[in-house]
């Protein structure tokens, strides 16, 4: 029986055409390569004879770059000194102990080491922080980037992200923020020990460690006035701040929201465990190495506390090259890779050789 | 939609011209509504609508979650964007269609009819017409609502209507008024009419109606012979009157108009399947990242508050675990991203254009080009496996024509040799005016043999001028057109008057012929008509000399056996031209004439009025009474009638089959017709071991005929299981993929009762294997079931049976069904088979299959389009089904597998990187990425690369797929795509994701840039991930690409550039200048793409992505090549090939299956007989002969001509190309007119007769209790006379020979009661000898 009609099938015109008025009884459909399907195309077949020499040239690429890389990393000379003081033994133990936020007497502490080889080029200063959760998804979005990019009102007026380091005493807070709030504020100074036993300070730079466009169009202080105090005039420091951030640094390019160390620290990491770049060793002249081998203090001003989320602060020197500061793992896993591959290639290649049933005509038997 | 509707009614009561009393029943009106929306409601329903879309409502909810701030982990526009563009989308969509379902609802409302108000005939809109309202119908109106047919202009109050739109059938059908109302001719006095009919509440039954009229203190009661519904067409009726019972939604036809299911693909079911997998995949990460979340508060979060405290609501780890849960939740969600649902739709939009613009199926004869109506289900189109075809305009052209003659044992017809010069059409204009111009006939030897006069020749086409039931009508002198009820007849006289013997008028006494140009007139003394068991039909006229004469025509199996015993040569001659013809697929006639006496024909004339006047039992009695006076005949010859085939059909059926999908054929017509059709379509072939034929008339009978054929399909297989091995050795290529689908087989006839599983794995055919191998396997079977018999198998119980039978069989041919039944077949196997089903079909009593069916595609033929217009696919020739199937489908199927398996690849890569880095942040659900990014990976970097393989791809070309059927087969096995090839793909997603973040984490947690500033930092870290997924999923995505043109390389390259310029704009301190609070990145592109150390990352991340998978495909087409590999290489070895030969190798044509099937036919040894042909019902006879239906052919000159019976008319005129079809390779025209040439003329005239006693053998054994039921039950249901005939005569029809054989003794079992089926399928014998042998192998 008819299970279906409507209306419009009644008297068997055509209602509604199938798609956006296609009629039924239409021109002859155009022949073109497009309509029909025809596009020339090129079919790649993974044959023997594209996929081996494929396998082949990835390994022979791969496996000297490895080589290359692993050679450029093991150049790299990297020290890096653990002060977090967790140790008894540790020199910086009775700070670790003895921290307070807003203790006014800094607790210092120094600590010895010995570089076996001399540093020849620049030398990258950096701390490193371990078990530091600056990933995390609330951490992250705690900041205002107009408020850093000197955006007056929200200097007064700081983004609910910033909660709840928005506002202290019904006073913005500028930088407002959970990652302002919780800035490095160790100071770490280098002295070299002469073999006679004084002390020479090294000489840290403590600019050019942002990225340029970072320094220069992300953070701005606000009002563009030289007068730092009066621009950031009825804004509070944060909490954990022992200094309002117009007082960062004496340097005026280097103060207040374009101080390069807080740039640093606001350019968040992507891994709990990370480093920061503190300062540059630059070289001085190319006859001395930068960092003769020798002792050499540490000499750190604990501010910072890390032992209640059983962090660790570390303190990293290094030297660069072309690819950066030392890699290990990626040339390693280069040369793993291409030798992988060049192996595969051989094993399919026997494979093929032996078991392929690839006719080679161009019949078929259907 | 939004009546108020009363409680169900118990009984309609209706008084004519009485609206206020019929108001109190408040009855719907005649206004139809289909459309859904109107301009106030369409926001709200559509959203509502639509948010019903579980995917949907998931998007709005998870964007409720995102205006959360302490779960928000993403910014809103993240999934706003995709959500609003999905919305407004399908909105504007769902405007359209209801723009045009308004429109046509509108029109449809808007019709004008006449109706009778307070005595004058008054123009009313349709919707205004009020149930017991009296309208006025005109010739070829559309009935506007159910009536009850009061008077018409005929006499007797009859009216005749075409019924195609409701039930499909194309005949004519006469309804008549009950007798008191039929003199109310006159308005006036219809004005006056008011009685009351009392009938059944509304209800969808067509052929059923009961109620009574009430008038005047008198009961009448009422059947569906007095009711005109709404959908038919009033034909050869100048004005009827009728009074409205059902109107509007009341209507038979509204009641009969369910809602259109929504098709869905299994493609899409299964998407749907894994989408729920992934969101529990969804929440199982989320609990596991929560639970993460709760330990890293409790153990490390709690200790870092004086840096990060928690957020004001959060007071415990619990909690912020709780919401933790969320923020996964929604930065997860993109492993079922939105844009997965818009692009399945947008792909399956373009392969529905790449079908609507394919100009291999476009028809340029009828100026049609395919077109998908349906957007949703091209990739099903990929994975059918079983046809259900109508016959009648899809696998025929429904054109009938006079083919081939034997006259007096001389036979003419087409020339046979192809080879020869293209015989000339025979001009039969300057021999006879009268002549219709578009007769095509090519063997002039014929024309010489009238003209000369031999007098055989011109009684011959006497008896075709006189004995048939056309009408004429002849508008101007000499231009005749002939009403035909069936083509058949129409052919026949048509024929006749192109010899010269032209039929002209009739009157009921009288019929006026033109005999070689002289006027002749007949009294027309009698018509015997014609019905289904006498398959015959006679007349008795009286020449103007006064001689009586019967003349008689039908099936060759009635004839023959009444013929005087002096034709007996003359008999074996014309028997095998009749086996000669059948064996062609024509359908035959044989024709005879006697002569009788003045007083033979007082004497029988006086019994026929007797019978006539007998109330009970008259039309055995009349049936007998016929019977008598046909008998003693002398045999003029014999016709036959091409039911011409559809261009191409055997071929395209050939490479079906190839392909494993099973043809079943469904028609209404009658057995030996399909049957016919069957063979010539190569459905049934004489290599088939057996062609079974289930026609039993009750249960038993059935489930009999069934057990006996599995046991048959069993011993058979077995008995040549030991060939088998051979030949599957030989000539199965991929053996994996046969095992796979041997597999599939058996595990579904788990459902079966008696599996035969060795039959069912039985390769259906291999093209053209060497002969020696093709002996060996016969495993091919056929089965032919009868509607009566299918109503039985169709019941619950039977189904499995039924099901496990038929589907063992490669060809099944349903006949005599019904609508309801076909779409009831397509319901069993959907249910039982698990199988993508496809129904084909032209007339609108294929609508319910053609609905029911996975696939409906509707052939644009004869039969007008109501087919079309609930199809999904729809073009005017059945071959293009080939090229529909074998490279549209193929195509849709592989770009959609190859598409979701990257999707789901893609989206695993993309975010599974975000679990793995909630390890590292404290299961903070901090993105990886940069929001815009996230925002943007679906949208714009990844998608059009994937859209374009999924429009564009292809593994092979079209004619390869065309030329290895086999190539379909992975898509039925649902090999692309499954869930094993899900679980690969997550699988592969995952591995990604996991090199994609643990590659940069162990890089650059320590790495520096050049300058010496750390990379680690997070946006650092964000863009190197997200340009390495970018990178690796480019390539993977190159990798999948097997067909590159030049829009996929625009998209592929084109994404990786836009990921480029839009992460360097984005980054870029113009932006963040703007908005320095929405672009936080600024700066980082730059500084990280400058790191040689990020590219080396990047590069290692790819590589060691890549190398694993490039190894996997490699050793897989390698070892185990499928066979579409196989053909993509050989295409490009060719091609080198070529390039080489410089061109000079021309490609081979398009070969394979067509040759195979031609192959196969030089076998045939055909010797089937076609029955009587005629698509007939009877009664028209005595319509003519009362003079009840004389007046149209004087009167309704103007309005006659009614488009369907016509049509053959329309059709013969253009058929203007040669009768043979011309095809691609020359040598595949379905007329085997070669094959004919080679097979000897068959002396098999004797075993013919035979046929029906030695087939059955093996049957002979079937219990007696079968016996008496069939014998007991058959007469009865088929109402038929118990024959007075001796028992000598073996060929009798069907009760008559079940009854004699029961008295005679042993008789065979069920398939006594086949007796003229199995004549007719004279496959059957020629089947015997083998069936013997093997059968006798086991015992």
């Amino acid at each position: 029986m008819a299970s279906g009609y409507n209306a419009k099938e009644e008297d068997g015109h055509i209602g509604v055409v199938g798609l956006g008025g296609a009629s039924l009884r239409g021109r002859k459909p155009e022949n073109t390569a497009f309509k029909q399907q025809r596009l020339p195309a090129w079919q790649p077949i993974l044959t023997a004879g594209s996929v081996l020499p494929a396998f082949f040239i990835i390994g022979l690429i791969f496996i000297p770059i490895g080589i290359g890389l692993y050679v450029t990393s093991n150049n790299i000379r990297e020290f890096e000194i653990d002060y977090t003081g967790v140790e008894v033994s540790s020199p910086c133990y009775n700070c670790a102990q003895n921290f307070s936020w807003h203790s006014t007497t800094p607790c210092t502490c120094s600590i010895q080491f010995y570089l076996h080889q001399a540093y020849e080029s620049n030398v990258f200063m950096y701390y490193g922080l371990s078990n530091f959760y600056q990933n995390h998804r609330r951490y992250v979005k705690s900041r205002d980037d107009s408020q850093l990019n000197g955006d007056i009102s929200s200097l007064t007026k700081p983004s609910k992200e910033c909660e709840p380091y928005a506002n202290h005493d019904h006073k913005p807070i500028a930088p407002c923020g959970a990652i302002a709030n919780s800035m490095f504020n160790d100071t770490l100074e280098l002295f070299y020990i002469d073999p006679n036993g004084t002390r020479v300070p090294v000489a840290l730079s403590s600019t050019g460690i942002a990225w340029w466009t970072d320094k220069h169009v992300k953070f701005r202080n606000p009002g563009g006035s030289t007068n730092l105090t009066a621009a950031f005039q009825g804004t509070v420091k944060p909490v954990n701040w022992r200094h309002p951030v117009y007082e960062l640094d004496t340097d005026p390019e280097n103060n207040g929201f374009i101080n390069e160390d807080f740039i640093v620290w606001m350019r968040t990491a992507a891994l709990p465990t990370f480093r920061k770049l503190y300062r540059v060793i630059q070289k001085k002249n190319n006859m001395a190495p930068t960092l003769p081998r020798g002792n050499y203090s540490l000499q750190v001003q604990y501010n910072f506390p890390v032992r209640s989320f059983e962090g660790r602060k570390r303190v990293i020197l290094s030297t660069i090259s072309w690819m950066g500061g030392k890699n290990p793992f990626l040339g390693i896993a280069y040369v793993t890779v291409g030798s992988v591959c060049f192996f595969l290639g051989v094993v399919l290649l026997f494979i093929h050789h032996k078991y392929g049933n690839r006719t080679n005509n161009a019949d078929i038997t259907n | 939609m939004f009546r108020n509707r009363p409680p169900p009614e118990e009984e309609r009561r209706v008084r004519a011209n009485d609206r206020e009393y019929n108001e109190k029943f408040q009855y719907a009106s005649n206004c139809i509504t289909t459309s859904k929306y109107n301009i106030i409601t369409f926001l709200p329903v559509n959203l509502f609508e639509q948010f019903q879309e579980v995917a949907n409502t998931y998007f709005l909810f998870l964007l409720i979650l995102q205006l959360i701030p302490q779960i928000s982990s993403l910014s809103w526009f993240t999934t706003i964007v995709p959500l609003a563009l999905v919305l407004s989308i399908t909105a504007i969509k769902d405007a359209t269609d209801d723009y045009f379902r308004h429109k046509s609802d509108n029109q449809v409302n808007n019709r004008q009819s006449q109706v009778l108000i307070r005595g004058s005939i008054q123009k009313e809109k349709w919707m205004n017409v009020r149930v017991g309202d009296i309208i006025k119908l005109e010739n070829n109106q559309f009935v506007a609502a159910d009536l009850l047919l009061l008077s018409s202009s005929e006499p007797h109050g009859l009216c005749y209507i075409e019924t195609a739109e409701l039930d499909g059938e194309t005949n004519m059908k006469v309804r008549q008024s009950v007798s008191v109302t039929c003199e109310l001719g006159d308005p006036n006095n219809l004005a006056a009419f008011n009685g009351e009919v009392v009938c059944e509440p509304p209800n969808n039954k067509l052929d059923r109606f009961c109620g009574t009229l009430y008038w005047k203190d008198r009961k009448y009661s009422l059947t569906n012979q007095n009711m005109l519904l709404r959908g038919c067409v009033l034909r050869n009726t100048e004005f009827c009157y009728g009074l409205v019972i059902f109107a509007g939604p009341d209507t038979k036809l509204m009641q009969n108009s369910g809602r259109t299911k929504f098709k869905r693909t299994s493609i899409d079911r299964l998407m749907n399947t894994l989408v729920l997998w992934i969101f529990c995949f969804l929440v199982c990460m989320g609990m596991i990242l929560a639970v993460g979340n709760a330990v890293w508060e409790r153990e490390v979060g709690s200790l870092f508050q004086s840096y990060l405290p928690w957020d004001p609501p959060v007071d415990s780890f619990i909690f912020s675990a709780f919401l933790s849960f969320w923020s996964y939740v929604i930065i997860l969600n993109t492993v079922v991203p939105i844009s997965l649902y818009v692009s399945v739709e947008v792909i399956r939009l373009g392969h529905s254009y790449f079908i609507n613009w394919d100009r291999q199926m476009f028809c340029s004869q009828c100026n049609t080009a395919a077109e998908a109506r349906t957007t949703t289900l091209n990739e099903e189109l990929g994975q059918v496996e079983y046809i259900f075809s109508d016959k009648t305009g899809t696998l025929t052209q429904n054109i009938m024509t006079f083919n081939k003659c034997s006259i007096n044992g001389q036979t003419y017809g087409e020339a046979t040799d192809p080879l020869g010069p293209q015989p000339k059409k025979l001009d039969f204009t300057p021999f006879n005016s009268l002549a219709d111009p578009n007769f095509c006939f090519y063997d002039d030897t014929l024309l010489e043999s009238v003209k000369v006069g031999d007098c055989c020749t011109h009684e011959f086409f006497r008896l075709l001028s006189l004995c048939h039931t056309v009408m004429s009508e002849e508008k101007s002198e000499g231009e005749l057109v002939y009403k035909a009820q069936s083509p058949d007849e129409g052919a026949l006289v048509t024929a006749a008057r192109n010899f010269g013997f032209v039929f002209r008028s009739r009157t009921p006494g009288t019929i006026s012929t033109t005999e070689m140009g002289r006027p002749v007139t007949y009294a027309l003394l009698a018509i015997l008509d014609f019905n289904n068991i006498r398959k015959r039909m006679s007349v008795i006229v009286r020449n103007p000399e006064g001689r009586i004469r019967l003349y008689c025509k039908g099936a060759d199996t009635m004839l023959l056996e009444r013929l005087h015993p002096s034709n007996q040569d003359l008999m074996n001659v014309t028997s095998d031209h009749l086996n000669e013809y059948a064996a062609d697929g024509l359908r035959t006639l044989a024709l005879a004439y006697r002569d009788l006496s003045e007083e033979q024909w007082e004497t029988w004339s006086e019994r026929q009025r007797s019978a006539e006047r007998a109330s009970d039992c008259r039309e055995e009695r009349l049936a007998a009474v016929y019977e008598e006076i046909e008998q003693d005949m002398m045999l003029l010859g014999a016709t036959a009638i091409e039911d011409k085939l559809q261009e191409g059909v055997p071929e395209t059926i050939a490479v079906l089959s190839l392909a494993n999908i099973k043809v079943w054929v469904l028609t209404g017509d009658k057995q030996e017709t399909a049957v016919n059709i069957g063979y010539s379509c190569k459905m049934l072939t004489d290599d088939m071991a057996e062609v079974f034929i289930i026609s039993g008339n009750t249960v038993q009978c059935v489930r009999q005929e069934l057990r006996a054929a599995r046991q048959r399909m069993v011993e058979l297989s077995q008995s040549r299981e030991e060939g088998k091995e051979v030949f599957a050795e030989a000539c199965f290529l991929t053996p994996d993929l046969r095992g796979g689908h041997r597999e599939v087989t058996e595990e579904e006839e788990k459902v079966e009762q008696q599996p035969p599983s060795p039959v069912s794995s039985v390769s259906p055919a291999s093209p053209a294997p060497p002969l020696n191998l093709m002996d060996n396997i016969s495993g091919e079977f056929g089965l032919v079931i009868n509607g009566h018999s299918l109503a039985h198998a169709l019941e619950a119980d039977m189904e499995a049976e039924f099901v496990s039978t038929a589907c063992a069989c490669k060809a099944v041919i349903c006949c005599r069904v019904t609508p309801l039944q076909k779409a009831q077949v397509v319901e069993l196997i959907k249910k039982h088979k698990r199988a993508v089903t496809l129904a084909v079909g032209d007339g609108a009593n294929d609508i319910s299959m053609i609905k029911s069916a996975h696939i409906g595609v509707g052939i644009s033929g004869q039969e007008g389009n109501q087919a079309v217009l609930a199809s999904d696919y729809s073009f005017s020739q059945f071959r293009f089904l080939q090229r529909l199937l074998l490279v549209h489908g193929r195509w849709s199927y592989l770009r959609m597998c190859r598409f979701l398996c990257y999707f789901f690849y893609k989206n695993f890569a993309f975010t599974m990187v975000h679990f793995w880095f909630g390890f590292f942040c404290g299961f903070s659900a901090q993105t990886v990425y940069d929001q815009y990014f996230i925002t943007l990976y679906n949208i714009v970097y990844t998608s059009l690369p994937v859209l374009a393989m999924g429009i564009f791809d292809q593994d092979v070309p079209d004619d390869r797929s065309l030329e290895y059927p086999k190539l379909y087969e992975p898509g039925q096995l649902n090999l692309l795509f499954n869930k094993k090839e899900f679980f690969i793909c997550i699988a592969q997603g995952i591995y990604t994701s996991v090199v994609l973040f643990f590659v940069p984490y162990a890089v650059l947690s320590d790495a520096t840039q050049s300058s010496g500033e750390p990379l680690a930092d997070y946006q650092t870290f964000a863009v190197t991930t997200a340009t390495a997924l970018v990178i690796v999923v480019s390539v993977q995505i190159a990798l999948d690409t097997g067909y590159w043109t030049i829009i996929n390389h625009v998209f592929i390259w084109g994404s990786l550039g836009l990921y480029f310029s839009i992460m360097l704009a984005l980054h870029s301190q113009t932006l963040f200048r703007i908005f320095p609070n929405q672009f936080h990145f600024v700066g980082t592109a730059q500084s990280t793409l400058l790191q040689p150390v990020v590219w080396l990352t990047i590069a290692l991340a790819t590589a060691i992505c890549v190398v694993p998978v490039l190894t996997f495909r490699f050793l897989k087409l390698d070892l185990r090549p499928q066979l579409s590999d196989t053909v993509r290489y050989t295409q490009l070895v060719r091609l080198k090939k070529r390039k080489l030969a410089g061109r000079s190798a021309g490609e081979r044509g398009w070969r394979g299956a067509s040759t195979m099937s031609e192959g196969r036919l030089g076998a045939r040894s055909g010797s089937r007989r076609s029955g009587y042909a005629f698509a007939h019902q009877e009664g028209f006879g005595e319509l003519i002969t009362s003079g009840k239906n004389m007046r149209l052919s004087s009167l309704v000159l103007g309005s006659f001509g009614s488009k369907h019976s016509s049509s053959w008319i329309d059709t013969l005129r253009r058929k203007k190309h040669p009768p043979t079809p011309t095809c691609t390779s020359g040598d595949c025209s379905p007329a085997p007119s070669s094959i004919c040439a080679s097979v000897p003329p068959l002396s098999n005239s004797s075993s013919m007769m035979g046929g029906s006693q030695d087939t059955p053998i093996e049957e002979e054994s079937d219990t007696a209790t079968v016996q008496s039921v069939a014998v007991s039950l058959s007469p009865e249901t088929n109402g038929a006379p118990a024959a007075p005939q001796g028992p000598g005569h073996p060929h009798s029809t069907a009760p008559s020979s079940a009854a004699e054989r029961s008295q005679a003794g042993p008789p065979a079992g069920w398939t006594l009661s086949l007796g003229a089926v199995q004549e007719a399928l004279f496959g059957w014998r020629n089947t015997a000898p083998c069936t013997n042998s093997a059968s006798s192998g086991p015992t």
